[in-house]
């Protein structure tokens, strides 16, 4: 277990002061000027060596991503970096304990980060829902200006640095970065096609990088602690602490910060109570928010949580909303209704994600009930392959993962489903019926 | 996929405008963005005008947020459309809005949907008002709000109620109904994310808060408490008005760094407060959320 000395985030559960005050009392802004000094190189350096990998979900290396932006500044287009939080993975609830108990912590962040990519302005872009959030985070950037900590020669390191919020309005789909942009510009949250990517051409086509809350939150304490620090949790390539999201069926649901590669059945046991009614009554787990495939209990009594080891159980750590489903779930309807969470978030740009989504939904319903024939499952699979990388962005493969995951491990109870259905219908030959 | 459907013609106002303060505000939400960039402000904007206006969007609305930011007008309808936080057609004085997606299913929303109908009659689509006069409730299902660990919950108006069951929302609805919404956040007690039954993790935080929470109330005689208990009972009360009233959302007014530090201060105090009763650790609230509209940047001007 990780030990409390080594916690980045202690005012997790908000118990101190989350202003100013309270916020150096933590350390937070502490002689920041000295890491500013560091240089743009050396800060990178650290961040790559400390093998931070992106907390939002793709878990891409943090200081390559920073290392795409270029030096030196073109006249007219000036670098942005972009915070996203726009949290609104099912079952991830991490960053909004940061916005609203730790909100300095990210401040400093982006000040750190965006020196470091040479960016003097910086947009966070919250969901629309977070509004106390919002507040929090708000009045903790006045305060920063106010104490000089931002704005012009920030911290008195000589660097001019804006940080602004900006509030969604409650679309899933504003996660994903250049859907993000596109709103931050004030327009639907479509998503661009890729290239030109953000650190080329993003936020008025100028060079932007996109980066989760978390991501950006943890940067001061890797430079004040240490690359090697932060590098020593975790499994190689996989390092550093996490915040994880433990809800669902578990005796006490909370957020956490562990160490990465922590086995699942230690972080469930040691922190959230267990799972209700004991470890064998465990059904399956969605280990990284809702996009990721389930994961049956076979595989979650010895998985680790970091990046490879749920690819290797072909799923994912995504955000680490780690939604845990006990033996009196209805497993077919719990993926259902994240079919029908992606049919209501899909932008409607990509047909194969638009009316795909739906379809699946619309089948998925009657699968609840077992209304269908035993070869529609093999053609619900088949469907989610064809929307899977067909689509701009991820949204479309984040559909069809959980159903795919659905799939592989519960089909035998989906087949159980339309016997059952049979039987009770009793009525001699189901009635075949179209999707629509 | 777009939900937005605007409220039928007899509905519609004539025409609409910021007020003053609020067309001061809008001022200060273009100027966060880079000249010429002014569309970004569009959101803001079409919030600021939903908080005046009753809490849902009306065409002229959307038409003047246009003109003001030299929009073409089918750019905003878009926006509008896109966001389901815009309501295009009235909603009630509490707007309950349930998350039911797979994390707060499994821990029992159907129950909250229940007592919401047993309560108020409604259902989950429920989310607009069709007589003349403005419902008390309307109710929509909505996906996932980012509470998971404290599922299920429901957010009325712009406020988190969590860790409910069929029992706790029935007196969330009560107190609504009494013009009395209780203390944001969780209905159990529990402090933000942190276990029910205590947190496993930051033990040596703890202690060293409890520590200097006894050094501070040592220091400094008990006639505080009776203080910052009076304030923490005005605080429901002053959430009594719903919040639509509130074109002062602290979010959307805030480029101007100046205004806050005032508010901040006095908030700043209430802390400080809430430590010196010695519990900062089991407090029933915490500092943040819930005073936010009884401090509107307005206060601090």
């Amino acid at each position: 277990m990780l030990r409390d000395e080594d916690r980045i985030f202690t005012n997790l559960y908000g118990w101190d002061d989350w202003r100013l005050d309270g916020a150096k009392r933590r350390g937070v802004w502490d002689n920041t000027k000295a890491l500013i000094e560091l240089g743009r190189d050396k800060i990178i350096d650290e961040v790559k060596r400390s093998n931070l990998r992106g907390r939002g979900g793709a878990g891409f290396p943090t200081g390559m991503k920073w290392s795409f932006m270029p030096k030196e500044e073109k006249p007219g287009k000036p670098s942005y970096l972009v915070i996203n939080a726009d949290e609104s993975e099912p079952g991830t609830c991490k960053d909004r304990d940061i916005l609203r108990f730790d909100p300095h912590r990210l401040i400093e962040g982006a000040l750190l980060s965006s020196f470091a990519m040479g960016a003097h302005a910086c947009y966070i872009y919250i969901r629309g829902e977070f509004y106390n959030e919002a507040s929090n985070i708000n009045q903790a950037i006045a305060e920063a200006y106010e104490a000089g900590l931002v704005g012009k020669n920030a911290c008195g390191s000589g660097w001019d640095f804006d940080i602004y919020l900006h509030r969604g309005a409650g679309a899933y789909i504003c996660g994903e970065e250049t859907a993000l942009l596109e709103s931050l510009e004030g327009k639907k949250g479509q998503p661009r096609n890729k290239p030109p990517f953000p650190a080329g051409a993003g936020l008025y086509a100028c060079p932007t990088t996109v980066n989760n809350v978390e991501t950006i939150a943890v940067v001061p304490s890797i430079l004040r602690r240490g690359a090697e620090w932060f590098a020593s949790f975790g499994r190689d390539k996989n390092s550093g602490t996490k915040l994880f999201c433990i809800s669902g069926h578990v005796n006490q649901p909370c957020n956490v910060e562990e160490a990465m590669s922590i086995p699942l059945r230690e972080l469930l046991e040691a922190h959230a109570g267990g799972v209700r009614g004991g470890w064998d009554n465990l059904l399956g787990v969605l280990p990284g928010g809702s996009s990721t495939p389930v994961i049956p209990k076979d595989v979650c009594d010895d998985v680790l949580m970091d990046f490879d080891g749920l690819r290797e159980a072909k799923s994912a750590l995504g955000t680490a909303g780690v939604i845990v489903m006990d033996k009196s779930t209805d497993i077919i309807y719990a993926i259902a209704r994240l079919s029908w969470f992606y049919t209501h978030e899909s932008c409607g740009q990509c047909t194969p994600c638009r009316e795909g989504t739906g379809w699946i939904h619309r089948v998925m319903k009657r699968m609840v009930k077992g209304n269908a024939s035993p070869d529609e499952i093999d053609m619900l699979l088949e469907v989610t392959k064809e929307i899977e990388g067909h689509t701009i962005c991820a949204h479309g493969d984040a559909s069809a993962w959980p159903i795919q995951g659905l799939i592989r491990h519960f089909r035998p109870e989906m087949e159980k489903r339309i016997r059952d259905y049979r039987d009770a219908a009793h009525a001699g030959r189901p009635v075949p019926q179209a999707a629509e | 996929m777009s939900f937005g459907h605007a409220a039928p013609r007899e509905m519609q106002p004539d025409s609409f405008a910021f007020t003053k303060e609020n067309l001061e505000k809008a001022q200060q939400v273009i100027a966060k963005y880079p000249p010429g960039r002014q569309q970004s402000a569009v959101m803001a904007l079409l919030d600021l005008a939903q908080r005046q206006h009753d809490n849902w969007l009306p065409t002229v609305a959307m038409d003047y947020v246009a003109d003001l930011l030299e929009m073409p007008r089918i750019r905003v309808y878009e926006v509008a459309t896109f966001y389901t936080m815009y309501h295009l057609a009235p909603v009630g004085k509490w707007h309950l809005q349930v998350c039911t997606t797979t994390p707060c299913w499994l821990r029992g929303s159907d129950e909250v949907m229940r007592a919401i109908k047993d309560k108020t009659g409604l259902g989950g689509h429920s989310r607009h008002c069709h007589g003349a006069k403005r419902d008390e409730f309307t109710c929509e299902e909505v996906e996932c709000l980012g509470a998971c660990v404290n599922a299920p919950m429901l957010q009325v108006n712009d406020d988190y109620y969590e860790d409910l069951d069929y029992e706790r929302t029935c007196q969330l609805i009560d107190a609504l109904k009494a013009g009395k919404p209780p203390q944001v956040g969780s209905m159990t007690g529990r402090q933000g994310s942190q276990a029910q039954a205590g947190s496993t993790s930051l033990q040596h935080v703890r202690k060293q808060l409890e520590e200097a929470a006894k050094q501070r109330a040592a220091a400094k005689p008990a006639d505080t408490a009776p203080a910052k208990a009076e304030g923490s009972a005005e605080q429901p009360a002053a959430k009594a008005k719903p919040k639509a009233k509130g074109a002062d959302a602290p979010a959307t007014g805030t480029s101007d760094p100046d205004d806050s530090p005032v508010k901040t201060k006095a908030r700043a105090n209430k802390t400080g407060e809430a430590q010196e009763k010695g519990k900062p650790a089991d407090a029933p609230e915490d500092p943040n959320p819930a005073d936010v509209p009884s401090h509107p940047p307005k206060s601090g001007d």
